[in-house]
């Protein structure tokens, strides 16, 4: 069952588009922002307010790098691994990381704390290595800065 | 002598590290007096002056958008509702430009969305913000909710017998919500695919219903095209292609960034008196000079002008103009393999050439990176930057990605050899 503040704010993304199901993404991420994944429960919620079928939102759902079917950490690690953040050094922070919280790529920790996830290009490449940590991006990373930027996210 | 200094119609607000201008601020500095001037103008009119100024677009087709926007119908007979959305899913790797506008002048990407619509006699107008710019999104919905409270958006704009409701999507993070048709689709909330052309979306798009999807710096341009005329656009250029542009660069030259500059600036140039030449301790040895979908450019290229027709000549493409540069302590090898990784794992795999191709060309690049290619890997590469080429694929994805596998190929064939030869890679 979706609450009535996720119906709410369903409705305000429903507004903006000429059909229902075009809210679909969005619905995704209010409903992923109150229960940290999308559920096969969840899912379906959300298609039937959206009077759409399973399979056509979970088509959506699986198309989109950012929407997640399995459960996540509390915060999700994203580190960008494109070319300019490969040049300035993406690999040794990807191996500090992985050593530093005990997984590997794509894995969450055994506290529940962190999911670390490969990113596409975030944008920043001036600024090189970067990641996003939940919806803040830190630049310039070294393996000193990346361990001062962990303890911040309990 | 003194010359005077170049005018930026795209960066002239915009204050590196601090909060951008608000409306009212920005109101002050000139903001908003283009779209009273276009409301004063007939659509017609106004896609006329854009088609004179010879506005390129800058998402990286280099497209002329007032020969875009002429596609679009017009007047009573035309389906209604029109729509247009901006490009603002900047994904291409090594690009950073859009998010510079977005973040630093919020204001001029809303007021030439307005313009732009009342040009093409839009109803409505979607930004398209990519998932990862949470501040672009923030401030961009920020600068239409006052656009609203100032009557610039709404119901009869300024008086005028034109209504415009505009829009922030911010989507969830995929490559093709860039490609012109993959972001229409992914607005009415379906998979990012790109869709059949023709019909192009000016005339069949959102909805069914003409739409032009211009990028953001494109469009960022609208406003000062309207107030000075195509002529004043003109002349800021280097070339016949109109006006400014911003050039990135990233990798390990002296100084990063992104310079508004005369558009046909040269390659060398932009390396050598704005980016500072290499790193202390780095030497040069190649480029891709406008993101990841372009080709390789050597210290040869440097007197090459960075405008579109340039840069077709040289063999690759403007693209999005914002450089990223090899260095001699890093293996081409392996970053063509980080290349062909990204587009490998962003490919929608609606077509079989794009879907099957690339994730073999980025396993033979593996192989040969890891010491285990075969001389037999040079001419399957080679022969995939013709069969995942323009024309053979169904959208733009695989052509581009190939490209600097393409570059490579010609460029730096002697280091493909050496790591099969050595059977490592020299680097590691």
């Amino acid at each position: 069952m979706l609450t009535d503040e996720e119906k709410r704010e369903i409705d305000v993304e429903v507004a903006k588009y000429h059909r229902k199901s075009a809210a679909g993404p969005e619905a995704l991420k209010i409903v992923q922002g109150y229960r940290g994944w999308i559920s096969d429960e969840s899912l379906k919620d959300v298609a039937r307010y959206l009077d759409m079928t399973d399979d056509e939102l979970d088509a959506v759902a699986t198309c989109y790098n950012f929407i997640f079917r399995k459960p996540v950490g509390r915060h999700i690690v994203v580190i960008c691994d494109s070319v300019s953040c490969w040049i300035m050094g993406y690999e040794q922070i990807l191996r500090h990381i992985e050593q530093r919280l005990g997984i590997q790529m794509g894995q969450t920790t055994g506290d529940g704390r962190f999911t670390l996830l490969p990113g596409a290009c975030l944008g920043a490449c001036d600024k090189a290595p970067v990641m996003m940590v939940d919806d803040d991006l830190h630049i310039e990373l070294d393996p000193g800065k990346v361990d001062d930027i962990l303890d911040r996210y309990q | 002598m003194t010359s005077a200094p170049m005018e930026k119609p795209l960066t002239k607000n915009i204050r590196p590290g601090e909060e951008p201008l608000d409306i009212t601020e920005y109101e002050r500095a000139g903001g908003y007096q283009a779209l009273r001037k276009a409301l004063q103008m007939s659509p017609a009119q106004i896609q006329q002056m854009v088609a004179d100024s010879n506005l390129k677009g800058r998402g990286g087709a280099g497209f002329p958008t007032g020969k875009k926007w002429s596609f679009v119908p017009m007047g009573d007979k035309a389906r209604r509702p029109k729509f247009v959305a901006v490009n603002a899913d900047e994904m291409e790797p090594g690009t950073f430009k859009d998010r510079l506008l977005l973040e630093g002048d919020p204001n001029l990407v809303v007021e030439s969305a307005i313009i732009t619509s009342y040009a093409i006699e839009a109803d409505a107008a979607y930004i398209f913000i990519r998932w990862a710019y949470k501040l672009a999104a923030q401030r961009a919905t920020k600068a239409i909710a006052q656009a609203y409270e100032k009557g610039y958006l709404g119901r009869n704009i300024l008086g005028s017998p034109y209504s415009l409701e505009m829009y922030v999507h911010t989507s969830a993070g995929r490559y093709l919500c860039g490609e012109e048709d993959g972001l229409l689709n992914a607005l009415e909330g379906k998979r990012a695919i790109p869709r059949t052309k023709p019909p192009h979306a000016v005339i069949v798009g959102l909805w069914g219903k003409p739409t032009a999807v211009n990028n953001v710096e494109t469009l960022a341009n609208v406003p000062y095209i309207v107030s000075n005329g195509a002529e004043a656009f003109k002349a800021l250029s280097h070339t016949d292609e109109g006006g400014t542009k911003l050039y990135g660069i990233s990798g390990r030259v002296k100084r990063t960034g992104i310079w508004e500059l005369p558009m046909g600036t040269t390659l060398g140039e932009i390396f050598h008196e704005y980016a500072g030449g290499m790193l202390d301790g780095y030497k040069f040895r190649g480029l891709l000079p406008g993101g990841a979908s372009t080709s390789f450019l050597l210290e040869d290229h440097f007197d090459a002008r960075m405008d579109f027709s340039s840069m077709d000549k040289t063999g690759s493409r403007l693209g999005t103009g914002t450089i990223i540069v090899l260095d001699d302590k890093t293996c081409p090898v392996a970053m063509v393999h980080n290349l062909e990784q990204f587009f490998a794992r962003e490919s929608c795999g609606w077509c079989t050439p794009c879907r099957e191709g690339l994730p073999w060309v980025r396993n033979l690049l593996e192989a040969i990176e890891q010491g285990q290619g075969t001389p037999e890997d040079l001419g399957i590469l080679q022969e995939h930057t013709w069969l995942l080429g323009l024309g053979h694929t169904f959208c733009a994805l695989a052509p581009g990605a190939v490209m600097p596998l393409e570059g490579a190929l010609k460029y730096f064939r002697e280091d493909f050899e050496n790591h099969i030869r050595q059977q490592r890679c020299p680097w590691r």
